[in-house]
């Protein structure tokens, strides 16, 4: 697991051209026959795919597909089920996330996570965002800690609303702040990749624009990774796609051919509400 | 292409079924009424002319119902892929159909010109020309029915048969207006007339193209690269 520059089988995708659908100078993390099983039953079966900078990438699929699990060994919280078992070959910047010497913990912090239902701790808004931070050593000071968080919560898009209330539990924020909040939370200590699951699944329409327009704006500075269940959603907020299927990655793609042209007959089944 | 499967939700079924219904009305009545036009043109027949006329009515609040029933879907069914490029051609096929539907009641129109005295020798080569074209609409449905690429591809293949129509007409008649300057102005209305028609096999090669790509994801070739016809050159000059 760590010839870097080993070019294995591309990804299942079917650009249009010869061209790398990630191109090569913002490819991020990149996944090669990567294979989980949980106990004896296998979740992912022999998934290839680049993550790039550049943009946000859509992972979709039924129930049980295995787009969570996939996206959750992008920052080994697999780890965390005991009969969990991964192989095959990860790597964040040609570094193999999956060696032995790598701080888990470290590598969490450079591939942030956010979860379907939000989970900010029972603490104060700014103890929410300014924990990260606080346990990696990235602030100096406490006013260094201070504009920290408070870029944080600007960029998370939460801060005029919270702004004279930072002493205010987590908690007691609506489901969309709280939502954000956690985004500022992943953000503080200063992520490359942010993975999201299933991110706006527990919020009403306007708190999921609010998400939409922060993923939107975020994209760039992050690579960002998002699982949704809502087509229409990977749609408006994606620039690259991927279908999974019974574990398998069955296409990849532009978002807007994906959506438009899929070039595999499961995808456009599972699109147009053909499915099953 | 055929279909894998119903969707999930079968109201949508129902929706897209009603859609290609409605589309398959409009080329009905669209084919109809250029075969009629010519016929009654050809007869002198001014009851089909006028009969032409009112039926382009229907085909207007058609197209208007595909257009209504079309943006309902895309609204409510977020439809995609395959069914997202069918809804979008089903509006503009619709579009074209009333284009269609317009050259017939143009043609229409010229019949109360031509009465039984005149015997212009050009008149006889239409009915062939109108035949080719109404199988181009009819094939091209067929295939927008069937989700049929290869038949849509056939369908454009036929064009430049028209345009070679179009273009012996064209030399035809203006050696007929030559020969005879009172034979001008019922010319005129001729050639107008195989503009017409000339003009639909072009529409009913826009909704192969549009049959093909909802059918397929892809863009057929441009047909024209390298072709002249006078059709061509003169829809250049509109």
């Amino acid at each position: 697991m760590n010839d870097a520059t080993d070019t294995q089988a591309a990804p299942e995708a079917k650009p249009a051209t010869d061209e790398p659908l990630v191109d090569p100078a913002s490819l991020k993390m990149t996944a090669r026959n990567v294979d989980v099983y949980y106990g004896d039953k296998q979740a992912i079966d022999d998934v290839s795919i680049d993550i790039g900078m550049d943009n946000v990438t859509a992972f979709i699929g039924p129930s049980g597909c295995g787009k969570s699990t996939f996206l959750r060994t992008l920052n080994r919280m697999n780890d965390t089920i005991p009969i969990a078992r991964t192989s095959g070959q990860i790597e964040l910047d040609g570094e193999d996330i999956y060696d032995p010497d790598m701080d888990v913990v470290q590598l969490r912090a450079r591939v942030g996570m956010v979860f379907q239902k939000p989970n900010p701790f029972p603490k104060s808004i700014y103890e929410n965002v300014a924990y990260g931070p606080r346990i990696h050593g990235l602030a100096g000071s406490k006013s260094e800690l201070d504009q920290i968080v408070e870029k944080s919560l600007i960029r998370a898009g939460l801060f005029e609303e919270v702004k004279d209330r930072l002493d205010d539990s987590g908690t007691a924020l609506s489901g969309g702040q709280q939502q954000r909040l956690c985004i500022a939370r992943a953000i503080a200590v200063d992520p490359e990749v942010i993975l999201m699951d299933e991110p706006c699944s527990a919020l009403d329409p306007i708190a999921t624009a609010k998400i939409e327009e922060l993923i939107h704006e975020l994209r760039g500075k992050y690579a960002i990774v998002i699982v949704t269940h809502n087509m229409q959603q990977a749609a408006r907020v994606s620039q690259r796609t991927a279908f999974f299927h019974l574990g398998n990655l069955v296409e990849y793609g532009e978002t807007s051919e994906l959506f438009t042209n899929p070039h595999q007959e499961r995808t456009k089944d599972y699109i147009t509400g053909r499915y099953g | 292409m055929p279909r894998s499967s119903e969707h999930t939700v079968k109201a949508f079924d129902d929706d897209i079924g009603e859609l290609r219904a409605l589309v398959s009305e409009m080329g009905g009545l669209a084919e109809t009424a250029i075969g009629d036009a010519i016929h009654a043109l050809t007869r002198h027949d001014l009851e089909t002319a006028n009969r032409i006329l009112d039926e382009d009515v229907r085909i207007d609040e058609l197209e208007a119902e595909v257009e209504r029933l079309a943006v309902r879907l895309i609204a409510l069914r977020a439809p995609l892929a395959d069914d997202l490029r069918e809804a979008v051609a089903a509006i503009k096929i619709a579009t074209v159909l009333e284009r269609i539907g317009d050259y017939a009641k143009n043609i229409a129109k010229r019949v109360p010109i031509f009465d039984h005295r005149v015997d212009i020798e050009p008149l006889s080569i239409l009915p062939a020309m109108a035949q080719i074209v109404q199988e181009m609409v009819h094939n091209v449905l067929d295939a927008f029915a069937a989700r049929d690429a290869e038949m849509a591809r056939m369908v454009i293949e036929r064009d430049s048969a028209v345009d070679d129509f179009y273009d012996s007409l064209f030399r035809a008649l203006l050696t007929y207006m030559m020969e005879n300057s009172h034979n001008i102005t019922q010319s005129t209305h001729l050639l107008f007339i195989a503009k017409n028609l000339e003009r639909v096999g072009d529409h009913a090669t826009n909704i192969a193209e549009m049959v093909y790509f909802a059918a397929t994801g892809e863009y057929l070739e441009d047909r024209t690269a390298g072709e002249t016809h006078m059709a061509d050159i003169e829809e250049l000059e509109e």
